[in-house]
């Protein structure tokens, strides 16, 4: 009995204001920085410039060479991350979710608990537990017989990003140990105890059974550790400053380009490259996470759970 | 109570009302956040006192990103109406982008040298668009207490200085220099530029270097990399990741003898160091050689073009030349000297002990800051990396002048 009805109008006063705020915020802002790249400074205007831009940003035999080794070094601090901070997490969340592990809570709280604090005081913390003339670290190793392994690991061109990579995984630890945690959780009581009756040990249940079982999770894990890490910044930038020292050994494209669009001490910065190397970093995680989708999330296998 | 309640809101009230530039009232920008005491306290009381309808805000910003964060303002038109002026290029920019107004027909530009002047002016020195303020002084200073204790004296040589540094090492109850090369900006701005000047001979090489006569890969720029990388040895352990912070820790606390200091250095260690501090300027080469000293124009302050107070700005300016703020600002600021040629007394000794330097040495400002900054490169930041790398081993006096060469080749 219900009537044909013309478009339905109120739906747009629901979506209006999301939308408006969206566009607003976060697209407009985006398409104008993509465009910002094509144009050049020249006196008080922007001249239209094509691609000159991005082929100083990418060729020039000055400027280029910064570009590449914030890439490379921001391509070694999501490999540590993916190396080292994923697996930890999931194997914090298959300890988590054992049965019979008392204080699930209080551990699921402590290892969660350095997420939640400002990336600043997680840098100060750092910077002081390393210091050489101040830090416990020399110290603590001492008490295990290791104290000739410290180093200056901050200070050295060849340990800081892996210091700081280390750091950063410290603090964010939490995150895919809570989102793989949450997906075993989900898998099905009757399957383990199908798996426990056939005599499978808990080992192979574990990676038979379970891992199978939340691959979706991991990948979506490793995607959103590629979206945080090529947009990474204020670790760095609390730790070593805008410089990203010594001699950009820690520099990473957040950096890089704070101090393309911002300029640092002598170089003037310039809005149009900035927006250039933004308009990069944008593209580079559009690859990624493209390829993500196209190339391992359609061939991933899902169970019914 | 109630009138000092009224008065506290007053401010309050205008910075909520955010950039409705009110009559009467400036803002001033700069990088100096360590100062916002003293010119709340000190400096804007005596201005008010000659000049009370005029008031005044100190909104600084963490040094390092000053430059950044004014350029975003000035650009957004948020800015205050009185800037801090970086020396030379950087001034020069905001200049020429017209973000800087041409202030030659000021009555206190009168009060001051060409020199002081100079890192202030375009390239031909006919227009002047910041107020000169102060100056730093680069040396060395030391712990009294343990000079005495080793029985050392001060080194006026480089040949004394590594014998100090030697006998303070062999001791071993001291770090023989208080530095790190974390930040980097250190081993530029205080330690090459420091000591480089008794071995380029000060202004000639400076001026050779910028009109191209003399390169960076001659002896002259080479030596202070060369002394620099024998410093290792006598700094403490883990240097490379000290900061600027601790170094002057490690020396406020008595567990360093030689510290590489700037000027601006004595107001901290006057307040945290509880021994006597002594100063010495950079060792030169051999005894009774013209020392040269790095005497840097720091401070200036101009005014923006967009301020609607423009007069009660020129007011302000004029009384930055004044005696009473020299005295004020070299007495209070300790460490920034005053460029004005105003007679002034210094009550500091260890402030007096360095700017009577003057007298015995040749001046010089830093080696980059005028001219050679102008390349597309960030020719600063090469020059940190250069002195973190030297003395951090990394890369050979030479190499580390050769790339400074390549950059100012382009």
């Amino acid at each position: 009995m219900i009537k044909q009805r013309g478009f339905p109008f109120h739906i747009l006063v629901f979506i209006l204001p999301g939308l408006l705020i969206y566009t607003l915020f976060s697209a407009w802002p985006l398409l104008d920085t993509l465009l910002l790249s094509f144009f050049e400074e020249s006196g008080d205007q922007r001249v239209y410039s094509g691609l000159a831009n991005y082929r100083l940003v990418l060729t020039d035999p000055d400027l280029s060479a910064g570009f590449w080794n914030a890439l490379g070094n921001n391509g070694v601090f999501f490999l540590v991350h993916v190396l080292v901070q994923n697996p930890i997490g999931l194997l914090l969340a298959a300890l988590l979710s054992l049965r019979n592990l008392r204080g699930v809570r209080t551990y699921r709280t402590l290892i969660f608990m350095p997420t939640l604090l400002s990336v600043v005081i997680i840098g100060f913390i750092w910077q002081l537990i390393l210091s050489p003339l101040w830090g416990v670290s020399e110290t603590l190793l001492g008490y295990v017989g290791l104290e000739s392994l410290f180093d200056a690991w901050l200070g050295k061109e060849s340990s800081a990003l892996l210091t700081l990579a280390l750091i950063s995984v410290w603090q964010f630890v939490g995150i895919p140990m809570m989102l793989i945690y949450a997906s075993l959780l989900a898998i099905p009581d009757e399957l383990l105890d199908a798996a426990h009756v056939d005599g499978a040990s808990p080992l192979r249940t574990f990676w038979q059974i379970k891992l199978p079982l939340i691959a979706p999770t991991l990948g979506l894990v490793t995607i959103l550790t590629f979206i945080g890490n090529f947009n990474a910044f204020d670790l760095i930038y609390a730790v070593k400053g805008a410089l990203a020292g010594p001699n950009f050994s820690t520099d990473i494209l957040g950096t890089y380009f704070y101090r393309t669009f911002f300029g640092f001490q002598s170089s003037l910065g310039s809005s149009t490259l900035g927006a250039t190397v933004a308009t990069l970093m944008f593209l580079i995680i559009l690859a990624g996470v493209a390829l993500y989708f196209y190339g391992v999330q359609r061939r991933l296998q899902r169970y019914p759970m | 109570m109630k009138p000092f309640q009224l008065a506290a809101l007053v401010p309050l009230t205008l910075a909520l009302t955010i950039n409705t530039a009110l009559a009467g009232e400036l803002n001033i920008e700069s990088w100096r956040v360590d100062d916002k005491d003293l010119w709340e306290k000190e400096i804007i009381p005596a201005f008010n006192k000659a000049h009370p309808a005029i008031s005044v805000k100190f909104n600084p910003t963490a040094p390092t990103e000053y430059n950044a964060s004014l350029n975003t303002r000035l650009a957004g038109g948020t800015a205050g109406d009185l800037i801090t002026c970086r020396p030379f290029d950087i001034a020069l920019e905001l200049y020429n982008k017209g973000n800087l107004t041409d202030i030659s027909t000021l009555e206190g530009l009168k009060s001051f040298s060409d020199v002081a002047r100079s890192a202030w002016q375009t390239d031909d020195g006919k227009t002047t668009f910041c107020m000169p303020m102060a100056s730093v002084i680069h040396g060395f200073f030391y712990n009294q207490d343990i000079f005495a204790e080793l029985g050392l004296s001060v080194p006026e040589t480089e040949a004394d200085f590594f014998t100090v540094l030697d006998k303070i090492k062999s001791d071993g109850s001291y770090t023989p220099i208080a530095l790190g090369t974390n930040d980097g900006w250190e081993t530029h701005q205080i330690v090459y530029t420091g000591i480089g000047p008794n071995a380029w001979k000060g202004e000639a090489g400076r001026k050779a270097l910028i009109g191209g006569t003399a390169k960076m890969t001659d002896s002259g720029f080479v030596a202070p990399y060369a002394q620099m990388a024998k410093w290792q040895p006598y700094l403490s352990k883990g240097y490379q990741s000290q900061t600027y912070g601790d170094s002057q820790n490690l020396f406020a606390l008595g567990r360093a003898a030689i510290y590489p200091a700037g000027s601006w250095d004595i107001a901290y260690f006057n307040s945290n160091a509880d021994f006597k501090i002594g100063a010495f300027k950079p060792p030169v080469a051999s005894k009774g050689a013209t020392c040269y000293i790095s005497d840097h124009t720091d401070i200036g302050m101009g005014i923006n073009p967009a301020s609607k107070n423009r007069t009660d700005a020129e007011t302000l300016l004029n009384w930055l030349a004044s005696k009473a703020f020299a005295e004020l600002y070299t007495n209070k600021v300790t460490g920034f000297f005053s460029l004005s040629d105003h007679e002034i007394s210094i009550e500091d000794p260890l402030a007096a002990e360095m700017i009577s330097w003057r007298a015995d040495c040749e001046s010089t400002i830093r080696l980059n800051a005028q001219i050679l900054s102008r390349g597309r490169d960030d020719l600063e930041t090469a020059y940190w990396n250069a002195g973190q790398g030297v003395i951090n081993g990394t890369v050979t006096p030479e190499a580390a002048a050769a790339t400074i060469q390549a950059i100012l080749d382009k």
